[in-house]
């Protein structure tokens, strides 16, 4: 079943003129990815290439321009409002800086029983749960009557998921919930994070830059490159098979997987203001050929669920 | 460097004789407010064109290990023991004028955010030619045409056109590589580069990593590499040194401590990151212990799977292992 689907995603924001009169940034362009019930779709690509943009828009706090979002299989910006608050607890956010979606004059233990006050749980109950839910997470009760501050990072995204699991969502998605934290640290939160999954039933949508992060945890990955999936497959497929040649440079820019073979022509990613012409990629391509400069190659099945947008592959 | 038959560039492990560039001997430094030691007699040696990898978890006293290099302490810190020798003269007794004299040109920093590094109300050409014209007593033309230079030599596109760019206008990558630029310009010996690449995506990381493996086979640079991240290390560096909690607990060459490492902090720390493709991690609980709460006996027994009675009680001090391998650890 599929529990969040998102189909031809468009999304644009405008620039002020600073940057040149009535110019309009295509973050997102023509996106579509299913998540499965119990899966772990991962999804990787370079700065900017709208990883957080797309996040949002899966959690439906933004709109798209275009294309349709759908929360276990309702079309949701064609809802009632009743509808979409019913929905909205199923599909819950943990980001990178948990310092950052933490009110700082909040207790933990306020936090963590929040949403369920919100959906008006009574104050016994709520504060109950949240107790349950901190020991799930690994923490002891006596961090309910600190504030955010005075845990560590890894602490303060473990109130995030507690926080998060609170309202028994079906849906978690993770926007780079370890870029900030120690190895050791992330270890710790991968981990717990694949006991949840199994406890509560989840599905998640995991972003991160970390390739190996991300091959860790998923059962299929999507590659993003500046505002589009150029790649979407099991997770198999990126450890031995023909791939698409940004992944191959990702994967080849890993830490200790990297050939030095010469000068390698990658570059940094082009501006979304100035998206060339054919294959976005193919400026910094070292397949690229006549037809990449002119036509935009459309995403392909070149094995089972594995998806290519690449002429050459 | 001598091409391998795979096509791999191999990097010769230094030699690590004569004498060291710069020699950290038993430094000790305080937070002077709260009266506890932060650094504790931390030992180290870079060789000239060496780099040497510096690694541990967040707060184990890297940066400051590598601000020390430079005789710099941020305010409130002060050495209270021990001797940084660059070519044997101690910066902790020079007279301020001629430590400044001394960074930029003999030792170099550069760091995470080149944002703060480098000032938003100049050109980039602006403030390389400052530093030209500090250290060299380059001016005008010949300052101008030495910053491009170097800009091309950090590989920035269109260094003629970058040159009148400010800080923003630039890329993350093409900001650090403006601020290695910028490093270089007072031809330093040693650069002090303090997780040059955690804010860089992994394709831009992969090429500041070539470009700093570049610049010490061209230029003979010495690197201090500090890093959170072993998998970086082993890419850049000949040596390692893993530091726990203001000490440093291993040192040795880059392939004997990936192939046999001693301590158990070293071991958690190189099987808590996913390597590729593997789906095993192995789990290091708990957390540094912050300056001022250190345990009395060995600092990583409260998290050692190992630790037995001893460890509690006593401290352990470095141990020769092995060629080049110290490790400070009762078991190992
Ligand atoms: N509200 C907004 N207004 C204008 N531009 C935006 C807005 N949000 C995002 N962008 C732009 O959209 C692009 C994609 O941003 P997004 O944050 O989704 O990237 P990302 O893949 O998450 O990057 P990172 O890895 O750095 O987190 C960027 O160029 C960004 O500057
Ligand atoms: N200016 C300072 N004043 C007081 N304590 C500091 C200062 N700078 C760093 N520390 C403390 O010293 C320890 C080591 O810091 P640092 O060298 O920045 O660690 P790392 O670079 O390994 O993360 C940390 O516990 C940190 O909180
Ligand atoms: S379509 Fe062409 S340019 Fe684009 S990735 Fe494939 S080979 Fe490269
Ligand atoms: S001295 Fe003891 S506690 Fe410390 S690392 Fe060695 S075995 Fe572990
Ligand atoms: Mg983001
Ligand atoms: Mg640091």
């Amino acid at each position: 079943m599929k529990v969040l689907e998102l189909k031809g995603v468009e999304k644009s924001y405008r620039l002020r003129r600073f940057f040149g009169r009535g110019e309009s940034l295509r973050v997102l362009r023509g996106v579509s990815l299913s998540l499965f019930e119990n899966e772990v779709l991962g999804l990787v690509g370079e700065s900017g290439c709208g990883k957080s943009t797309l996040a949002r828009i899966a959690l439906a706090l933004e709109a798209p321009d275009a294309g349709e979002v759908l929360f276990l299989g309702h079309n949701f910006w064609t809802l009632a409002r009743g509808e979409r608050k019913r929905l909205r607890p199923k599909f819950q956010a943990v980001f990178q800086d948990p310092a950052a979606s933490l009110n700082p004059r909040k207790k933990i233990e306020d936090l963590v029983s929040e949403p369920l006050r919100l959906q008006g749980v009574n104050r016994k109950t709520a504060r109950e749960e949240a107790e349950k839910l901190i020991e799930m997470v690994g923490l002891s009760a006596d961090v309910l009557p600190r504030f955010p501050h005075q845990l560590s990072g890894g602490q303060r995204q473990r109130v995030a998921l507690a926080r998060a699991l609170i309202s028994r969502p079906r849906v978690i998605v993770l926007d780079e919930p370890t870029s900030a934290l120690d190895v050791s640290v992330q270890a710790q939160i991968l981990t717990l994070l694949k006991d949840l999954k199994d406890q509560f039933g989840l599905s998640y949508l995991f972003i991160s830059h970390d390739l190996p992060v991300v091959l860790f945890m998923s059962d299929r990955v999507g590659v993003m490159y500046l505002g589009e999936v150029v790649e979407i497959g099991p997770r198999d497929v990126f450890l031995n098979g023909k791939l698409h040649p940004y992944t191959e440079l990702l994967l080849s820019s890993v830490p200790g997987r990297r050939k030095r073979k010469g000068p390698q022509t990658i570059g940094e990613p082009p501006s979304l203001l100035r998206l060339p012409p054919g294959c976005v990629f193919h400026p910094r391509c070292p397949e690229a050929v006549e037809i990449c400069r002119k036509t935009a190659p459309e995403l392909r099945e070149i094995g089972p669920r594995h998806m290519v947008a690449c002429h050459r592959r | 460097m001598q091409p391998r038959s795979d096509g791999v560039a191999a990097v010769e492990p230094r030699a690590r004789e004569g004498v060291p560039l710069l020699r950290i001997e038993a430094l000790g430094l305080c937070f002077i407010p709260k009266r506890y030691a932060l650094l504790d007699k931390v030992d180290l040696e870079i060789f000239p064109g060496e780099i040497l990898g510096l690694v541990g978890e967040s707060g184990c006293g890297k940066s400051l290990t590598g601000l020390a290099c430079l005789g710099l302490f941020p305010s409130g810190v002060k050495p209270f023991s021990g001797r940084v020798l660059f070519k044997g003269k101690d910066l902790l007794c020079l007279p301020e004028k001629e430590v400044r004299a001394y960074r930029g040109r003999r030792v170099a920093l550069i760091f995470q955010e080149p944002l703060n590094a480098l000032n938003p109300v100049f050109t980039v050409g602006y403030q390389i030619e400052e530093v030209l014209k500090l250290h060299r007593g380059l001016r005008g033309e010949a300052a101008r045409a030495e910053a491009i230079r170097l800009l091309s030599e950090v590989r920035l596109p269109d260094p003629e056109t970058r040159i009148r760019n400010y800080p923003h206008e630039l890329s993350g990558g093409m900001r650090q590589r403006a601020m290695i630029a910028m490093a270089l310009a007072g031809e330093p010996e040693l650069l002090v580069a303090d997780e040059p690449t955690t804010a860089l995506d992994v394709t831009v990381q992969a090429q500041i990593l070539d470009l700093l493996l570049e610049l010490r086979e061209r230029r003979g640079l010495a690197i201090l590499f500090i890093s959170h991240d072993l998998a970086l290390i082993r890419e850049v560096a000949d040596r390692v040194a893993v530091m726990y909690a203001g000490e440093v607990v291993e040192v040795a060459g880059k392939d004997e401590l990936f192939e046999n490492p001693r301590h158990p902090y070293t071991e958690a720390l190189l099987s808590a990151r996913p390597e590729f493709g593997t789906r095993k991690l192995r789990l290091l609980p708990g957390q540094v212990p912050s300056p001022g709460k250190w345990p009395a006996g060995c600092r990583f027994a409260p998290r050692c799977r190992e630790r037995e009675l001893r460890c509690e009680e006593e401290h352990p001090e470095m141990r020769p292992v092995g060629p080049g391998h110290a490790v400070r650890c009762f078991r190992r």
